[in-house]
């Protein structure tokens, strides 16, 4: 109360604009927010319950799988989905579920690993380009564009020939195609983000380019990076099935969700289980991560939260 | 006044002083003469006034003194010199020291002059910290002071408010803080209040002249609202073009305004003493700066050019103390 007086008397405001002002203090928080999101997208809320479930699933792989996932059975081979095996076994004798779980290992890695490398790289690539411009713009942009005309698919097949099969390569390889596209975005957003009055304000301060790159700009681009996030991720493991459906991705023994397809594309119409389990599991994963994106772009994105 | 004893009054007083400053453009069209030959003095504690309508070259004045002049803009010509050291030629690591610390800036827009992402009081935190050695704690009661002086309401609950939950003038109050919590020497006023409301905008130019009063800083106002330059400035320089076309006291610029210009900026201010029936504008529009005409810049659009303007350009010639005007009437000084 007695600095409201103080203020009133010193400014010469009313005591109206000074409720204003401290009304205007009273805005959402984080809480409110997650609240929000829970109410208005059950879809994205659900989703992200799944893709934790499979996450714990793939984590606690050893524990959950009811059998050895590598551990060949011939007297049982190409049994029906049934009590002991619920989604059946392989030509092997391996039980499919234990197998499509151990897969959610490899394509939740595949998902994560090479979309952060690819996404941190693309990120600094495109801070720099856009922040700095000219001919460093020019080099960064133009390699980008050789690399989206490109098709992925088919670079990440020469790396993956090149480099051979393996999961390590398959990182490299995914790291290396999808970059370009965060590359750009973040340069764009940057172009314009450096020419708001924040960062010429910070700019008069006295703050060094490396800082208003990292403290400014960055901070302002992650809305839109998380979503290229969770959209980025089902792509990751889209590409690794393909790749190792095409049989240049990962090898046999290896629990792959894409391997397992093709595997089970010989029995397509005497088993088809074995094609239809790993395609649905696949299939969840990657709708949950773009319903999730959408969802956090629906909350994240300031225009669309407008209308 | 000799000249001797003038001289040595300015070097004395002047904080800040800007001599045939020329920052240009150039552009695949030609080159743009933004800044062409100014020179502005700023006294130790007043508060000089930049006026002039836009594109005039303002703002690119005080941008080459901040040392943040563009590409493909460029600071060409003349000196700028801060109690007399030259720091038109600074290295990046100089000009981010004295940037903030020595002389600050404040922008127009007070809606996107702050970092959205993060609390106005961490922004102003990090003003201090850039340019002092204390620690995060003492930089935190420093800020709650300026705040305190800049008049914001509760500062220790402002300190984690985020831009948005702050109206204009509250944010433009962070600004100042953040301009003046490490007390600089000069402060440039890159039209401070234009996207305010004239209560607002009467209690920020109060705000300013009391920090003025108490910390001695000098202030460049940028404006182009005459009112304004009323109300708080001692002097004035009126620009146009990339040139001062008109420089003089205040009280004397709206007493005697003497370029054609000039008379025509205070006469397109609106006033309810007067009944007339249309406001008055000045006719034209700023030329364009790749184009300028061959003699007086102003010589398109003045009511009272004659055929010398067209073809020779004027000098700033001296009509009294502290009274300068670029128009061939004053050639021999006076009326």
């Amino acid at each position: 109360m007695e600095e409201r007086r103080e203020w009133i008397k010193e400014e010469g405001g009313s005591l109206e604009a000074y409720i204003q002002a401290e009304q205007l203090g009273e805005e959402e928080t984080w809480k409110d927010q997650v609240k929000k999101l829970v109410r208005q997208n059950k879809l994205a809320v659900f989703s992200a319950v799944v893709i934790v479930l499979i996450l714990l699933a793939a984590v606690f792989a050893p524990l959950v799988a009811p059998y050895d996932p590598y551990q060949q059975v011939l007297q049982d081979r190409l049994l029906s989905p049934g009590a002991e095996h619920w989604l059946g076994t392989d030509e092997l004798g391996r039980d499919v579920l234990s197998r499509i779980i151990y897969g959610a290992r490899i394509s939740l890695a595949i998902g994560l690993i090479p979309t952060t490398i690819s996404m941190v790289l693309g990120t600094i690539l495109g801070l720099v380009a856009g922040y700095y411009g000219g001919k460093v713009d020019f080099l960064i942009m133009r390699l980008a564009d050789v690399m989206l005309a490109f098709p992925s698919l088919l670079l990440a097949m020469v790396v993956m020939y090149t480099m051979g099969g393996g999961l390590v390569n398959i990182f490299i390889a995914l790291s290396l195609v999808n970059w370009a596209g965060t590359a750009r975005i973040v340069r764009a957003q940057t172009l314009s983000l450096k020419e708001t009055e924040y960062v010429e304000a910070a700019r008069s301060m006295g703050v060094k380019s490396w800082k208003i790159l990292y403290r400014h700009i960055l901070p302002n681009c992650l809305p839109s990076l998380i979503v290229l996030f969770t959209l980025n991720i089902p792509s990751a493991i889209l590409s690794e099935a393909s790749l190792s459906f095409l049989g240049v991705g990962a090898q046999p023994p290896s629990a792959s969700w894409g391997l397992a397809v093709v595997r089970g594309k010989t029995y397509l119409f005497s088993e088809p289980w074995l094609s239809i389990a790993p395609c649905v599991a696949i299939m969840i994963v990657v709708l949950a991560f773009n319903f999730l994106g959408d969802g956090l772009r629906d909350v994240l994105d300031p225009y669309l939260k407008e209308q | 006044m000799t000249k001797e004893t003038k001289q040595e009054r300015e070097t004395e007083e002047m904080v800040l002083q800007l001599s045939d400053l020329r920052s240009w453009f150039f552009t695949a069209k030609g080159t743009a003469p933004a800044v062409d030959g100014v020179s502005i003095d700023v006294p130790r504690g007043k508060i000089v006034g930049l006026v002039g309508e836009s594109g005039c070259g303002k703002s690119m004045t005080a941008m080459s003194i901040m040392g943040l002049v563009k590409r493909p803009g460029k600071v060409v010509g003349g000196t700028i010199t801060l109690e007399g050291r030259d720091i038109t030629h600074l290295s990046k690591r100089e000009l981010s020291k004295m940037r903030g610390n020595e002389i600050s800036m404040i922008f127009q827009e007070p809606m996107t002059s702050l970092n959205p992402v993060y609390p106005v009081g961490r922004q102003v935190q990090e003003a201090i910290l850039l340019h002092q050695k204390v620690s995060k704690e003492e930089a935190k009661n420093q800020v709650i002071e300026i705040f305190r002086q800049v008049g914001i309401p509760e500062p220790e609950k402002r300190y984690r408010s985020y831009p948005h939950q702050l109206s204009g003038g509250l944010r433009q109050r962070v600004m100042i803080g953040m301009a003046m919590v490490c007390r600089p020497k000069v402060l440039i006023a890159d039209e401070p209040t234009t996207a305010l409301d004239v209560t607002i905008e009467a209690q920020i130019l109060q705000l300013m002249k009391k920090l003025r009063d108490e910390y001695g800083t000098s202030i460049i106002l940028i404006t182009h609202n005459m009112g304004v330059v009323a109300e708080v400035c001692d002097n004035v320089y009126v620009m146009y073009a990339g040139k001062v076309m008109e420089q003089a006291e205040t009280f004397s610029l709206f007493e005697r305004p003497g370029h054609p210009y000039t008379q025509g900026l205070l006469q397109s201010i609106p006033r309810l003493d007067k009944q007339e029936k249309r406001l008055y504008a000045i006719k034209g529009v700023v030329p364009n700066l790749l184009h300028l005409p061959k003699g007086c810049s102003f010589c398109t659009r003045c009511p009272l050019a004659e055929e010398r303007c067209f073809t020779e350009r004027p000098e700033l010639y001296n009509v009294g103390e502290e009274h300068k005007i670029r128009c061939f009437r004053y050639e021999k000084g006076g009326e």
